[in-house]
């Protein structure tokens, strides 16, 4: 982190009727960046987005804005703008006057709004779509609309509340898409709330993965797919293979009844530890040459590849995916490489479902 | 094909109803309203309408119902605004209709009874030093006393669309710099007019024939069309002018109703 800074929370907490649901939670968010806070419902990152644009205030702990603290500073005051998860598109006005809207409140002039709303409009591919209704606009135009909406009023930062949630699987990859180009070309800061790890993955700088009420780790969609710090993180961000096991020593650890060569260190000697495999690092084998091996259970067709789900000797589930085929009750190898071991702490009280 | 048939029969009690006290009354009153006092066919009953007394009187009419309507605007719109916001919307909202289970004329005689010359009012107005006076059968009594009837009337509709309206759409106001204020004249009035405008209609139109409430509490001082309509009916004993002035009334009630439009095409769907 080396930009400028434009957001900082300080040990904020955020309580509603004596129900923690952000708990002593800090962090910092740099100016031009995509961030993705990432979480399953109720772990904290809708609450985060409506501290930030000021519809509610931290119980305990203070936020920054440029380095000065914002509370008491009402939403309408803020330099930052939301795109809601519901769109919250006004209905009683057409295209071009929900766009306008931010502009008309501070009083600008109707020929700088026309041009600004035009600007807007063409920014999201809406060219012509001025006097629409809402009503008659499909789920990615109002989407499109309630961004154009965002930005015409030029925010530091852009707040987006799940807002891809609302569309098809197709449309939402377009989006994913196309958010992230926006973002470059307006270089804003984007603070993006979603549950969907494969969206977060694909569109941030950085990710925050939240779990109930507390940041669980902070970092590039890399590191947080590659070096998953707990259980949790483990398992919300991709289908994984986690076994509990023993840190013998510095590059070597045993799961799964054996012992191998890894590539992490630092921990103590006989330390309990989860070890993360992910699915598509594992190899199919002949048993024999197999490091583990696992009795074929169920077999599903991906498309991209086949999804084979067994078990070892020791009875731990494996889930490999392969692009060859193997048959429901045989016997095959699994071979992997020492990189494909990703070892973590064992925090079980912090593990998911 | 049966089942069809059935259905229809199901409409007869209703429709026997509809025939007998909704068609035909207006039926007879039309008809009615086209004869003199001995019975024969004449205009001189709508001619009469006309005439400055009983326009001045419709007037008056529009002009208390007017009134009416807008002071429970003022104090109703708030009350709903207000109550969409608390915790116990039920209990408050069931406050609110109680008075309605008291019977209209029970009501109106307890204000007779507050506003009398030696009633709790005065006694209040005594107390604090301003000294009793005239407060039944004055125009402020006979607003006041319809605007207490009428209220849950305006409150009803008007908390139903505000707890329609998405609290998303204020915070999109307030995020986009509204202020409160901004972001309730640009944004909660508009989506809430549809509620508004049931809410005028529902105290309007029954504001505009009172009779039972200028009489009792107004003391015939006001007279409204209401009143003429009654006094037609059985003091005079003119049926037909009578008659002209419901229809008259019906009219115009009418009109009102096509103009404020029916209050549920736009707005918040």
């Amino acid at each position: 982190m080396n930009g400028e800074e434009i957001i900082r929370f300080e040990r904020v907490t955020k309580e509603y009727d004596g129900m923690t649901v952000l708990d002593d939670v800090s962090f910092a968010i740099e100016r031009g960046k995509f961030y993705t806070l990432l979480g399953p419902s109720g772990c904290g990152k809708t609450t985060i987005l409506r501290l930030i644009a000021g519809f509610i205030e931290p119980t305990q702990g203070t936020i920054y804005f440029h380095g000065k603290p914002i509370q008491n500073v009402p939403p309408n005051k803020r330099q930052v703008n939301t795109v809601f998860q519901d769109y919250a598109l006004f209905p009683h006005l057409d295209v071009f006057e929900n766009v306008a809207f931010g502009l008309r409140v501070k009083k600008m002039k109707e020929a700088d709004i026309r041009r600004k709303v035009s600007e807007a409009l063409q920014f999201v591919n809406l060219e012509g779509y001025e006097r629409r209704r809402i009503q008659e606009m499909s789920g990615g135009q109002r989407q499109r609309v309630a961004i154009a909406r965002a930005i015409v009023n030029e925010p530091e930062v852009l707040l987006l509340d799940e807002p891809l949630s609302a569309l098809d699987l197709k449309l939402r990859t377009e989006m994913q898409y196309e958010l992230r180009e926006l973002q470059r070309r307006l270089g804003i800061t984007f603070i993006f709330v979603t549950h969907d790890q494969e969206e977060a993955l694909a569109m941030s700088d950085y990710i925050f993965v939240l779990n109930k009420g507390k940041i669980q780790q902070f970092g590039t969609p890399k590191e947080i797919y590659d070096e998953p710090v707990n259980r949790f993180v483990a398992d919300f961000i991709g289908e994984s293979n986690i076994l509990p096991g023993r840190m013998i020593e510095d590059f070597l650890v045993e799961f799964a009844g054996q012992r191998f060569v890894c590539v992490d260190r630092g921990f103590a000697p006989n330390e309990p530890v989860d070890v993360v495999i992910r699915p598509e690092d594992l190899e199919l084998a002949a048993p024999e040459a197999g490091q583990i091996v696992i009795r074929v259970d169920s077999l599903l067709f991906r498309g991209v590849h086949y999804e084979i789900c067994g078990y070892d000797e020791n009875g731990n589930e494996w889930l490999v995916h392969s692009t060859k085929k193997a048959e429901v009750g045989e016997i095959v190898g699994l071979r992997f490489e020492p990189e494909a071991i990703h070892v973590m702490r064992a925090e079980r009280e912090d593990g998911g479902e | 094909m049966m089942e069809r048939t059935w259905r229809n029969w199901y409409l007869v009690p209703y429709g026997i109803w509809l025939v007998l006290f909704v068609i035909a009354p207006i039926v007879f009153l039309l008809y009615e309203s086209f004869l003199d006092m001995d019975g024969h066919w004449t205009l001189a009953n709508y001619e009469k309408v006309l005439t400055p007394i009983y326009l001045k009187m419709m007037a008056y009419s529009f002009w208390y119902a007017f009134l009416i309507t807008l002071v429970s605007l003022l104090i109703g719109y708030p009350t709903a605004y207000w109550l969409t916001k608390t915790k116990h919307k039920q209990l408050w909202l069931l406050l609110l209709i109680l008075p309605m289970w008291v019977n209209l004329l029970l009501k109106v005689y307890a204000f007779l009874g507050l506003f009398g010359t030696y009633g709790l009012a005065n006694a209040l107005l005594q107390t604090l030093g301003i000294g009793a006076r005239q407060l039944l059968f004055t125009d402020f009594s006979f607003v006041f006393v319809s605007v207490y009837i009428f209220i849950p009337f305006m409150v009803l509709p008007i908390f139903n669309a505000l707890e329609e309206l998405p609290p998303s759409l204020i915070d999109a106001a307030r995020d986009l710099g509204a202020s409160a204020w901004t972001t309730f004249r640009r944004v909660v009035f508009p989506l809430t007019l549809s509620g508004v405008k049931a809410g005028c209609q529902a105290v309007f139109i029954p504001a505009l024939s009172l009779f039972m409430i200028t009489r009792l509490v107004a003391g015939n001082r006001v007279i409204t069309l209401g009143t003429a309509i009654e006094q037609h009916f059985l003091v005079t004993q003119d049926w037909g002018m009578g008659a002209t002035i419901a229809v008259v009334l019906m009219a115009a009630m009418a009109v009102i109703v096509v103009l404020t439009g029916t209050g549920r095409k736009e707005g918040s769907r």
